[in-house]
Order: C-alpha cells, then structure tokens, then sequence
C-alpha cells in the first residue's frame, strides 16, 4: 500500500533523511519510532506530499506522490503533529469544510456523523475549535484524518496530550481502524506502539536502523536470552544444580529482597531453552519456584539500544544483517 | 477550489476584519458621494477614483493572512495534503478577496441608482471606472497575496503589502515630486492609480485591460510558485 524506496531530503546541505526505504502492506499498523529530530515527521510529510522528496520515489496504492500528487493524496488521512485547526471555525463546520475539501462522494450528513460518532465529538460539535481543550482538538484532527475514509492513514502521535482514558479509547479506535485501513503512528511512547503496532521502523539521525516485527526484533537483538530464577531453595546446592545443566553458560548469583529465597541469572549456550531443565533442577531438590521469567528484549531496549548508535554500532551492525536476510526472504515487506 | 473560496470568505466574517474593511469603504464612499452630491456632480466614477487611496490602507488588510496565517498555525499542512492543485487552492483564496473588495464597492451601485433617479446620464462612465477599480484592486490583492505567502508572519505581510501598494499606485507622483520627467512620463503609462483613472475618464483602452489582468495573472503565478518552493526548501 506504501511504498517508501531510498527517500532522501535535503534541507540545504543538511541532510535530514538519508537513503530510507520501507513498504507497509495494506491493513497492517505500524508504529514509527525514533528519537527527536530524527526524521519522523519529516517521512510523514513527505509520505503525505507536504514536502516534497530530494531523491528516491513515494507510492501510494501505486500512484507516486510527485507524480500523481492527487490521487495518491486522495488515498491518504494525515494527522500532522500538531493538528491543522482553523480556530475560528465550529466542529462540525471544519469536518464539513474537509469533506468539501477533499471532494468526497459520500452521503456527507450520514459521514460527518459517523466520524463525530467515533471520535467522540457529537458533545463538542458546535463549539469554536479555539475553546476546545488539547485532548479535543486531537480528536477533531483525527477526525478530519479520516474524511472520506482513506484507505491510508498516518498519524504523528495521536495520542499526545490525552488524558489515559483518551488514550486508551483512541488506541482501540487505531486498532478497529486497522482492520480496514493501512495506519502508519509515530509515537515517544513505546507501550503504546506495543499495544497497537504489530510491526515497527526505527529512524535514527534520517537513517532507517531497523525495521519488522516488534517480536522478531526482540528476538534478533537477545541472541543470548537470559533466564532469570527465584526460589525457596538451597542456595549452593541449586547453584550446582543449574551449573549442571547441559544448555547452561554461566549461571549469575543476584540479590534477592524476598526472605528465604534466592534469585540466579542463567545464561543458556546460544539458541537452547533452558527452562524446563531449571524448573526440573528446583523441584529434584525439593525447592519452590516463585519466578522463572525469559529475558526477552522489550522495545524500550530495541529502542535504546538503535538510537544510542555511538555505543551500538555491532548492535545495529547485526541487526541490519537479519533486516537483510528477512528482505530476502520476504521481498522487502516488513 | 470552492471549499476554499467559501472558507477564506466565511473566515473574513468570522473575525472582525471583514467588517473593517467594509466599513471603513462604506465610510469613505458615503463622505465622497454625499460632497459630490452637495456640488451637484453626477459623477460617480469619481467617488470611485477617489476610493484609489483608501485602498492602501484596506488592501494589506484583506491580503495579509491569506497565506502568511495558514502557514503559522500550520493549517497549510490540510491544505497541501489534500487531493486540490495548488493552483485551486490560490485562486480559491484570491477570489475570495476579491470577492470583499467587490463587495466594498457595492454602495457605488446604489448611488448610481441614486443619481439615475434624478438626471438621465449615461451609465458608462459608472461601469467603466468600476470595471477599473475592480481590476486594479485584482492587482494589488495578487500582490499582496504573493506578500503573504513568502512570510509567516501577518504583521510583516500588512507592512510590506504596504508598502508596495504606495509605490505600484503612486510611483508616478513621486516621480512628479522630483520632478523628473522622463521617468514620469513612463511611470504615468504603468502606475495602478494613473491607469484606473484612464478608466473613469471613458477612456476604454484593451491594453490597460490586458495590463491589469497580465499583473493579476503574473502575481498569481508566483504565489503557486512561492508555495511550492516552501515544499522543496
């Protein structure tokens, strides 16, 4: 549905997107990630035909957005940054002002309410887009993003400035939208990307660092997945115990605040699970198992980890070898 | 373009600035007919030619915003991005300033009626002059549309619509004021106020037509062209 390959933009000798190609499937979520200033909002606009590209080629649903400016737009629902409000102008009268706008061919009356039903904005709909609180206004910006229903929708960050309960209406409101749209989020908030995204693409200084799916990435990155273990047991003899294990690498004592119990760090020979082999060590000494939990990487880390590149060159250097071979195997769809 | 036309009309109401303009034109228009009237003149087509130098204080105010707004509260991004040329967008703007400027010089139509009920003039020079009047002022508000669009800010828009206004409708008094001859010959061929005055004096000339229309059409031209650049910058 969207084709992104070897975008660049120039702004002056400035370099703020370098060289980034993606694609997103229709009816796939997926979450944009990156530090400030690296490059998100700059994609969305340039996605969005707002700016305009220094090289490479943007298509959506096929049409490119240099070249068929229109009718790629006509596929497209932007939720800019920061939402594009006349404040001089009423709810339902800038809802209608878009749906003239984008010449849409639907029944308006029927749309208009549709939109202000799911968006919440039935209450608010005669009221001056200036008086409206922040929460409010991103509500009515989301609404103008989905006018016409495009089949493609790109919000940076919907959510800013919601209150949690917002929050949460309005991820499930991008999720059920994801079952019939193409949705690309920009977000800082990383659970949130979690909990509605299935995929992610990570910018970094205008360079595309890592891209596919949020378990898969996890799972690239903790090569070595450690296995952390609490139980009431003796403590020497489970350390031997687990020392025993045929898949263990090095088994780690650590600190532990429960009373009576102890807590260890194994890490297991690359590529083999270990945890039924320590739940078998516990119980063969009679111990009690209160945790027993796989490290597994959280996007927090991915993030970290991509973004702080000085430190992380071989992490990132690995993780673009395993974005290479899921090209191949998959033609370049994350 | 007639989403945007409708707006960019409905906004100058939605603010006080709309009814500034119409009434400080209402004004004008009322003192210079009502002198006219007191002398026994018939000719309207001088209350409008006076109207000339109203329009550099009223003109910058109808243009500023016109882009320069758009751009500082980002609204240009639900421009841009929906599926409309940038040209649509343009002259949707254009039109609807023109479409206040047409609106101020409505009275005019009543003192003609006005002055028709009294004496059996021809209403020639009437349709002329405003015919004038509503080119040159297609020509400043292209300008100063084109103003608005290189700023992002409304202030600095007014000042140098302004400005410019000053030099494109008087250049030839100034150059009078130096007397310098010459360039006062030439500028009186070009200057707006000299060539709208043509028409109020029944001088109906198709290349002082073609002129204005050739400014309104360059100055559109460039304000697509402005806009766009802001995209590649």
């Amino acid at each position: 549905m969207i084709e992104v390959s070897h975008l660049s933009k120039k702004y002056g000798n400035f370099l703020a997107v370098h060289d980034v190609s993606f694609s997103v499937g229709s009816g796939e979520i997926v979450g944009f990630l990156g530090p400030n200033g690296a490059g998100k909002s700059t994609i969305m606009n340039i996605i969005t035909g707002y700016l305009s590209l220094s090289e490479g080629e943007v298509k959506i649903d096929g049409f490119d957005i240099t070249r068929d400016p229109e009718k790629a737009k006509k596929r497209i629902g932007y939720l800019p940054e920061i939402p594009p409000l006349y404040p001089d102008m009423k709810v339902k009268e800038y809802l209608n002002f878009l749906f003239d706008l984008k010449r849409v061919k639907m029944p308006r009356a029927a749309h208009i309410d549709e939109i202000m039903e799911i968006t919440g904005l039935k209450t608010h709909q005669n009221r001056l887009i200036k008086n409206l609180s922040k929460g409010y206004r991103q509500r009515v910006g989301l609404g103008g993003a989905l006018i016409g229903n495009p089949d493609v929708l790109i919000l940076d960050e919907p959510t800013v400035g919601l209150d949690p309960k917002q929050i949460i209406e309005i991820r499930s409101l991008i999720k059920r939208l994801g079952e019939n749209h193409t949705v690309i989020i920009s977000s800082h908030i990383l659970s949130e990307i979690q909990a509605v995204c299935e995929k992610v693409i990570i910018i970094n200084g205008g360079h595309l660092v890592a891209k596919g799916n949020i378990t898969e990435l996890s799972e690239s990155l903790s090569a070595d997945k450690t296995v952390s273990l609490c139980a009431v047991c003796d403590k020497a003899a489970l350390k031997t115990a687990l020392e025993n294990i045929p898949g263990a690498e090095k088994v780690e004592e650590k600190p532990e605040k429960t009373k009576g119990a102890c807590r260890f760090v194994i890490t297991p020979k690359s590529g083999e699970d270990i945890r039924s082999a320590v739940f078998d060590a516990v119980v063969s000494l009679g111990g009690k198992i209160l945790e027993l939990s796989a490290n597994a990487v959280t996007l927090e880390q991915i993030f970290l980890l991509l973004t702080e590149n000085a430190e992380n060159a071989d992490a990132i250097s690995m993780l673009k070898t395993t974005n290479k071979k899921e090209d191949e195997t998959d033609d370049g769809d994350i | 373009m007639t989403a945007i036309f409708k707006r960019e009309f409905k906004s100058y109401f939605l603010n006080p600035i709309g009814y500034i303009v119409l009434a400080v034109n209402f004004f004008f228009l009322s003192v210079y007919f009502t002198y006219l009237y007191s002398l026994g003149s018939a000719a309207i087509e001088d209350v409008i030619a006076s109207m000339h130098f109203i329009q550099v204080f009223t003109m910058p105010v109808i243009t500023m915003r016109l882009f320069s707004d758009e751009r500082k509260h980002k609204t240009d991004q639900v421009l841009f991005t929906a599926p409309v040329k940038l040209s649509g967008i343009v002259l949707g703007k254009f039109f609807a300033a023109f479409c206040l400027y047409a609106l101020c010089l409505s009275p005019t139509l009543i003192f003609e009626i006005i002055i028709l009920s009294h004496v059996k003039i021809s209403i020639l020079p009437y349709l002329y002059s405003l015919l004038g009047s509503l080119l040159l002022g297609g020509a400043l508000i292209s300008i100063g549309m084109f103003i608005s669009s290189l700023t992002e800010s409304v202030v600095i828009a007014a000042v140098m619509t302004l400005i410019t206004d000053i030099i494109v409708l008087f250049a030839n008094s100034f150059a009078m004021l130096f007397g310098n001859d010459t360039l006062s010959n030439i500028l009186s061929k070009i200057a707006f106020v000299d060539v709208a005055s043509r028409f109020s004096v029944q001088v109906f000339s198709i290349p002082d037509v073609v002129y204005f229309l050739s400014i309104i059409a360059a100055f559109l031209f460039l304000s697509v062209r402005s806009i766009d650049r802001k995209r590649w910058a």
